[in-house]
């Protein structure tokens, strides 16, 4: 019985399979983490093409290369490509990576359901963008597909768009459960909750809120596919339905999912920022306490997206005092981010310089977030450019940042080789100054009047539109610097040392790079 | 290639340049012309100067540190990374803060949901994509279009300074009065926006919110539509025109005076030729935006009308779908928005536009009996 068992163990390749069906079957967390990545990759291209299409037909008033009709989808799919198909699965990816080096642990906890949420993804994603080519076109209601102009009034092709974010949202709860289980269950002995590192605990707390709210966003398509082939009125005010309903049910999913988007990078950076400052974190209990608490309070604010709609002044108060709220947490983090980097012996490479913008941008960011939760104030801001200002800064200095200062920070464990500095360097900049460029002359026009998901507008709003534009131009082709700096940083480069950082400290540098295909076959010990 | 490289950029400043001729560089809120819209401005600015003053702080510490705190600096880091004293000075002096600002937005919140005891109302209606004015009680209601020609947003001709932002009959409101709009949608969620009233309020089908302004200083205040409501969505603005007190009552006199002529018109005996040059009126403003003004539509959403059966043969099936719309699709109850009139006007028109030529005709009074035989 005994030899049986043994031949059937020697059989067994310890290595990755070979060919195309190494990609497709496996199970291994490296192999699904670096699929997670290009998908997400591929998907910003796409998402940011998309935002060319805007910005070409915003460069100057009038209609010149588009109509209204297929402007309005390149809104809607920009936004759901960028939000469910780049950052969450990017996040996803670095947590298929890192996680399991980084608290010692041979794998994911759930490697098969773990392919099972990877492959869901292309095809939800297939799916979203194969209904740009059905009649009538694709979703052009916005990426917050408000009811009931994304039922009655919907192009054929929403009923794709439900099942594509059933899809997406099935592959992020999968995804969050297998986080968790691996987190609560596969740490090394040793590292109790409060040795984790923070991008582990971010990682966490966000699979929580994914977990709460994904069904929540499954619920509302659903009860929009009934509204559109089953005759029922749940946002129908003529069957007596509440087309507000669906914003509170939306946004109760909307706006922890920013969150999602956010406390990942958040996690990230307090890797980088303390490794390249040389110093250790500052605050650890109180970051693991602020992330919680920006958690919890994500549950209730929801109806800050909502303040024009016409709820009562006691429901307006509650959700304007608690936004504010907000303030105070995040704002310890930023606090201890910035004494973190005070009196160290700080170097800039590529991931310290993404960090570094990351916290002044995203602040930026948080400035006038605090600026909107003040609903009276919010009147003239609502739904205007100082909104989309508002949430690229949060978005592309905040979470895609923080995913590029993740990719360069992690790429010598992965690749084996060292990114080229120069390049790296040149793509931060280019990033940085075309991201400015584009999204800080969105403050001016919103303020000025200029509303959100229009394809044409007065001349009074030309100038900062036409500089916005040539930024967006910039920062869309730099990213193909970033895709050729990953290419040939595979490709080789400068050997990397197990730990390539002076100053990076944790699991995942104690294994040799690129890591090898298992790790943590036996558990390290933690002191 | 070079010269590529060269020219573009010029060519870009030099466009830039020349846009700053034709146009302002707005960079801040307006500060409006009521006392609401002048205290939300007061609150934008004070957030304003206190992030402004944080950011200095903050940002500050963070570009010491980068300049000062660099290994080639010979830096040595320090090792401190608790301090239970300052993590709750930064949690408490932050909340200091907002405690401040939250007193000031709660007064003036208070102030703008106060819509009561108003002097005049007005029923605001949105629709895809233009606004209805109905003055409650006076028995005044009009429709109030984007008239912004389409050789301009095609870039055939110049951009008027108020391009996008013009209306054909704009709503008129009296100074120093309290004015209540009471808002709702037809169709789609809108939002109705004014920034020199501080006024914006969502049109939401089924629902009537309220919101209310009293305006100091006569002038022409103009605003669009903030919901994304389909399609023309940036073409649908809001344009106020607010007139000193015996100004609005002799325009006011006016409007009811049109009011009792269009009851007569009804009455009266048209031809072809009237009926269809005030329905090719109509068409551009309430049906071209879908059906274009080559009535070629834009199918599968929006299908042509130029060589369509319903068009050119059944005149009684033609009638039913202006009035009662079509369920389900972006089709609207025209029913409901146009007078018979216009009803008879615009399908007259239609039926004897772009080659259609059925030389067929449709009375205001066929419109009314089928209206009533419903």
């Amino acid at each position: 019985m005994s030899a049986v068992i043994d031949t059937h163990h020697h059989d067994h390749a310890h290595g990755p399979a070979k060919g195309l069906m190494r990609w497709v079957l496996t199970t291994n967390h490296k192999d699904i983490g670096s699929m997670y990545l290009w998908f997400s990759f591929a998907m910003f291209l796409l998402g940011g093409s998309m935002a060319m299409v805007i910005r070409a037909e915003l460069f100057q008033p009038g209609l010149q290369l588009v109509q209204p009709e297929f402007f309005n989808q390149m809104t809607t799919t920009h936004g759901l490509i960028m939000v469910f198909g780049a950052v969450m699965p990017a996040f996803v990816g670095l947590a298929n990576w890192m996680i399991p080096l980084m608290i010692g642990a041979p794998d994911m906890a759930l490697p098969r359901m773990n392919n099972f949420s990877f492959w869901l993804l292309p095809m939800a994603f297939g799916l979203l963008v194969s209904t740009l080519f059905m009649e009538g076109g694709g979703p052009n209601f916005g990426w917050t597909f408000y009811a009931p102009l994304s039922t009655t009034y919907a192009p054929p092709s929403v009923t794709f768009f439900i099942f594509a974010i059933h899809l997406a949202g099935i592959s992020s709860i999968m995804g969050a459960i297998n986080i968790i289980a691996t987190i609560l269950n596969l740490r090394a002995p040793g590292m109790t909750l409060m040795k984790m590192p923070l991008f582990v605990w971010t990682w966490l707390i966000t699979a929580f809120l994914l977990i709460a709210v994904m069904p929540v966003l499954a619920g509302v398509v659903t009860m929009m596919l009934m509204d559109i082939h089953f005759g029922t009125s749940f946002f129908n005010a003529a069957g007596g339905g509440d087309p507000v309903m669906f914003q509170h049910i939306f946004w109760f999913f909307g706006h922890p999912e920013v969150y999602i988007m956010i406390l990942p990078a958040f996690g990230a950076v307090s890797q980088i920022i303390p490794a390249f400052s040389r110093k250790p974190l500052f605050g650890y209990t109180s970051m693991v306490y602020a992330t919680a608490a920006i958690a919890f309070l994500s549950f209730i604010v929801w109806a800050h997206h909502m303040f024009t709609v016409g709820i009562p002044i006691t429901g307006e108060l509650f959700f304007m005092y608690a936004t504010m709220l907000i303030a105070v947490p995040t704002g310890v983090k930023v606090f201890n981010w910035v004494s973190t980097m005070f009196r160290g012996a700080l170097t800039f490479e590529a991931p310290m310089l993404f960090a570094v913008a990351f916290v002044i941008l995203f602040t930026i960011g948080g400035f006038s977030g605090l600026m909107l939760a003040i609903a009276p104030a919010d009147f003239q801001y609502h739904d205007t450019y100082f909104v989309v200002a508002h949430f690229h800064y949060v978005l592309v200095p905040g979470a895609i940042f923080g995913i590029f200062a993740s990719a360069y920070y992690w790429l010598p464990k992965w690749t084996g080789h060292m990114y080229d500095e120069t390049l790296a360097k040149t793509h931060f900049w280019m990033s940085f100054i075309g991201m400015n460029l584009a999204f800080f002359p969105m403050h001016f026009v919103g303020l000025a009047g200029m509303p959100r998901r229009i394809p044409d507008y007065n001349v009074m709003f030309a100038n900062f539109n036409m500089i916005s534009s040539v930024g967006a131009f910039m920062f869309g082709v730099t990213q193909l610097l970033f895709l050729f700096i990953v290419i040939k940083c595979i490709k080789g480069g400068k050997k990397a040392a197990a730990n390539p950082w002076e100053g990076a400290e944790g699991l995942e540098w104690t294994v040799p790079s690129p890591a090898p295909y298992h790790t943590f076959s036996t558990p390290p010990e933690v002191k | 290639m070079l010269r590529a490289a060269i020219t573009w950029p010029v060519g870009l400043s030099l466009s830039v340049l020349g846009a700053q001729a034709s146009a302002e560089w707005g960079v801040n809120m307006r500060r409006g012309v009521t006392e609401v819209s002048q205290s939300v401005f007061d609150l934008h600015m004070t957030i304003f100067w206190i992030c402004v003053v944080i950011g200095i702080v903050v940002f500050g510490v963070m570009f010491w540190s980068m300049l000062m705190h660099r290994k080639s600096e010979d830096s040595k880091p320090a090792t401190f990374h608790e301090h239970l004293g300052v993590e709750i000075l930064w949690t408490v002096i932050p909340l200091a803060i907002l405690i401040v600002m939250a007193i000031p937005a709660t007064k003036t919140l208070i102030d703008i949901y106060d819509a009561d005891e108003a002097d005049i109302d007005i029923l605001v209606t949105g629709y895809q994509w233009r606004w209805q004015y109905q003055y409650v009680g006076e028995g005044v209601s009009f429709f109030s279009s984007m008239s912004t020609p389409r050789d301009e947003i095609g870039n055939v001709s110049d951009k008027n300074p108020n391009y996008l932002l013009e209306v054909d009959n704009p709503l008129v409101i009296p100074v120093g009065k309290k004015v209540r709009f009471l808002v709702t949608a037809a169709d789609v969620i809108h939002s109705w926006w004014v920034p020199d009233f501080a006024v914006k309020k969502d049109a939401i089908p089924g629902f009537i919110n309220e919101a209310w302004t009293r305006v100091e200083k006569p002038g022409i205040y103009r605003g669009q539509c903030t919901e994304l409501c389909g399609k023309d969505h940036g073409f649908m603005p809001v344009v106020v025109e607010v007139l000193p007190q015996d100004e609005y009552d002799a325009w006011m006199a006016e409007q009811k005076e049109a009011a009792a002529k269009e009851a007569e018109l009804r009455e009266k005996d048209w031809t072809l030729e009237e009926l269809v040059e005030r329905g090719e009126k109509v068409y551009a403003s309430a049906c071209a935006s879908c059906h274009q003004p080559t009535g070629e539509g834009l199918p599968p959403m929006f299908p042509a009308l130029k060589g369509s059966a319903i068009v050119t043969e059944d005149m009684a099936q033609h009638l039913d779908i202006v009035l009662n719309g079509v369920p389900g699709t972006a089709m609207a109850a025209f029913g409901k928005q146009l007078s018979e009139v216009d009803v008879a006007a615009v399908i007259t028109f239609e039926r004897n536009a772009w080659g259609n030529d059925t030389g067929e005709m449709l009375a205001p009074v066929d419109v009314l009996n089928a209206k009533e035989g419903q």
